[in-house]
């Protein structure tokens, strides 16, 4: 369920990463706040544990597959949200930098679908519930299980989401909400069940593990409420900036100019701005015999009128034009290519003749 | 899938790559973590479409791999590897998208073929970006890197934590894992209450282990924090680093050198 960099917008990526290092921010603050620092090794060791337990598999009866333990809700049983959150946010971290699952943009999505969903979700409101405060024994399965699934449906949700308004994949929303829910549900349900085996050893063997973090949580706290509080906070504030940043580059610009001169506020051809209109438009018009920029100007209907046939309203139209459709792109993409590489290889004969 | 050995191997080899005496390799950690950060930025704002525009950026892996004395075939096997996940995503783009949108002689390529494409190259150079930083820091230095640039002390003791101990706990899951797979006949064994008890003696044994290690750093004066010798400062070479390479990255993200290159051979206008 890790997102992968190349299907993400800045815009999402920086939100998410606003979303989860304010998430991380306030959980570092609370574990500090607990003055217990026998949390500290447990954490990191619990981490290094997740690692561990992630690499054995086990075969799933009735398919003749194997799956692996996702620990989100196993680390949030054993931890408390605020510590669990941490430590599997360092593990996903880790991931990322070592073994490129996800990538570092991409973290902030990850750590939010894989962390926030089951420590501050399916934890307070569905394991604990049905566990009770004190756990029971018998009731543990079903607690795992359905909390497991309702973590993953919502992270599974959540990576639909990110994905599509990302909109660097073509995936119907739809499409991509019926592959991905009932794929998770599978998951799920044997996370619930892998969870629920390894608790209920646990408890066997050493109940008070189980029971202490499940005490541990003061009387009258709304964690979730803070939590979401702060993530609203923070993502509210980054995706404004990052979007009043990303509105910078020129196809938010050109938007604007549109927009611009469709209300007729755009007065006088000042230098500069008229001279990138007329790059732009030239950018547009090379090698006029092909495809797009035929298509381009059938469906330029609300072109500038002193920019004729110029498509400006129509943002696809001017991603085709910028694309190097041509030759003459394919060519310099070749050639730059071989420039770049062939500038490595010079520089590594050089640095290992050093 | 390989074995849990082979990862432990693989991860440890990245890990070590970082020992390197380069002059990449001394740069402080906090420009090498910033300028990947410009750069993955500067990747992923290019439009869904862009293809070419992304080429001159395969610069950057290319001269650190070269300049940090890195080995190329390791690193090309470890993104070649995650090739097929990025190409399985972008294999569902040509399906949505076929509005044609460049002609090449009798060939027709639609939207989907190109984004596609892009998908495949953005992956090639985010997960090279992410492997080359940790191959000429070190998990370590990015740790500390983080915590200088503001990361909460909490966050970043709990990364150094789980760094030092993945080594210790891998090796032991490997151990119990190939015990259990010793003891298991045609998949007999291997099923998941095996793996509840296996995992559950796991963490039982991590737990004491935890323990163990707290009492260790109390005798040891543990206050909660990490101390460390400040072993590198930010100067002016970190400071030429950042925004040399910023710059670079911002032009590159403004202007297409591949279009321009390509209109001086072909002769057709920029």
């Amino acid at each position: 369920m890790h997102m992968a960099d190349a299907l993400l917008s800045p815009a999402v990526g920086g939100t998410m990463w606003a979303a989860s290092s304010g998430t991380i921010a306030y959980c570092s603050a609370k574990v500090r706040k607990e003055l217990d620092d026998r949390k500290v090794p447990l954490m990191g060791v619990l981490g290094a544990f997740l690692f561990a337990a992630q690499m054995i598999n086990f075969s799933i009866p009735g398919t003749g597959s194997s799956g692996h333990l996702g620990g989100g809700l196993l680390l949030t049983i054993l931890l408390g949200p605020h510590a669990a959150f941490l430590t599997i946010a360092s593990v996903l971290v880790v991931q990322a930098l070592f073994f490129a699952d996800g990538g570092l943009l991409a973290l902030g999505c990850n750590i939010f679908n894989l962390g926030f969903f089951p420590a501050f979700v399916a934890y307070p409101y569905i394991y604990k519930k049905i566990a009770g405060e004190r756990p029971e024994p018998a009731r543990i399965p079903v607690a795992a299980i359905v909390a497991a699934v309702a973590g993953l449906q919502l992270g599974a949700f959540a990576v639909v989401l990110e994905t599509v308004s990302s909109g660097i994949t073509s995936l119907p929303f739809s499409t991509f909400v019926v592959l991905m829910q009932p794929i998770h549900l599978a998951i799920g349900i044997v996370e619930g069940v892998v969870t629920a085996a390894v608790v209920s050893f646990v408890y066997k063997a050493r109940p008070e593990i189980v029971q202490g973090s499940a005490e541990a949580r003061p009387i009258g706290n709304h964690p979730v409420r803070n939590v979401l509080l702060a993530f609203l906070a923070a993502a509210v504030l980054t995706g404004g900036v990052v979007s009043w940043f990303a509105s910078g580059d020129p196809d938010g610009l050109e938007w604007a100019i549109a927009k611009a001169t469709e209300k007729e506020a755009w007065k006088g051809p000042e230098h500069g701005t008229h001279g990138m209109l007329t790059a732009l438009q030239e950018k547009i018009a090379f090698l006029p015999d092909y495809s797009f920029r035929k298509r381009a100007e059938a469906k330029g209907a609300r072109a500038n009128p002193e920019e004729e046939g110029k498509p400006l309203g129509d943002a696809k139209e001017e991603k085709g034009g910028k694309l190097g459709t041509s030759v003459s792109g394919i060519v310099g993409g070749l050639i730059t290519l071989v420039l770049v590489f062939l500038a490595g290889f010079l520089l590594k004969r050089r640095s290992q003749a050093a | 899938m390989a074995s849990i050995e082979g990862t432990i191997l693989d991860f440890k080899r990245l890990d070590q790559l970082a020992t390197g005496g380069t002059s990449l390799h001394k740069i402080d950690a906090r420009a090498k973590v910033l300028v990947t950060i410009v750069f993955l930025l500067s990747v992923v704002s290019f439009d869904r479409y862009a293809l070419t525009a992304l080429f001159p950026f395969f610069l950057y892996p290319t001269v650190v791999l070269a300049l940090g004395n890195l080995p190329v075939d390791y690193f090309v096997k470890k993104v070649a590897l995650f090739l097929p996940f990025a190409l399985a995503v972008g294999m569902l783009n040509p399906l949505f998208d076929r509005e044609m949108m460049v002609r090449l002689g009798p060939f027709d390529i639609s939207g989907g073929w190109v984004s596609c494409a892009s998908i495949v190259v953005r992956a090639i150079l985010t997960i090279s970006a992410a492997l080359l930083l940790v191959g000429v820091t070190g998990f370590p230095e990015i740790c500390r890197a983080l915590e200088r640039l503001g990361v909460p002390q909490t966050f970043a003791v709990q990364l150094l934590f789980l760094y030092r101990y993945i080594f210790v706990l891998t090796e032991e899951g490997a151990r119990s894992s190939r015990a259990r797979e010793l003891r298991s006949f045609g998949g007999k064994g291997l099923g998941i209450k095996s793996f509840g008890s296996l995992v559950g003696h796991l963490l039982l044994r991590t737990w004491m282990r935890a323990d163990r290690i707290h009492m260790a750093m109390l005798a040891r004066g543990f206050t909660g924090e990490f101390r460390a010798r400040q072993t590198s400062r930010f100067g002016g070479r970190e400071l030429l680093f950042l925004l040399g390479w910023s710059t670079l990255f911002i032009v590159l993200r403004l202007r297409n050198v591949s279009r321009l290159l390509g209109s001086l051979v072909t002769g057709a206008p920029p």
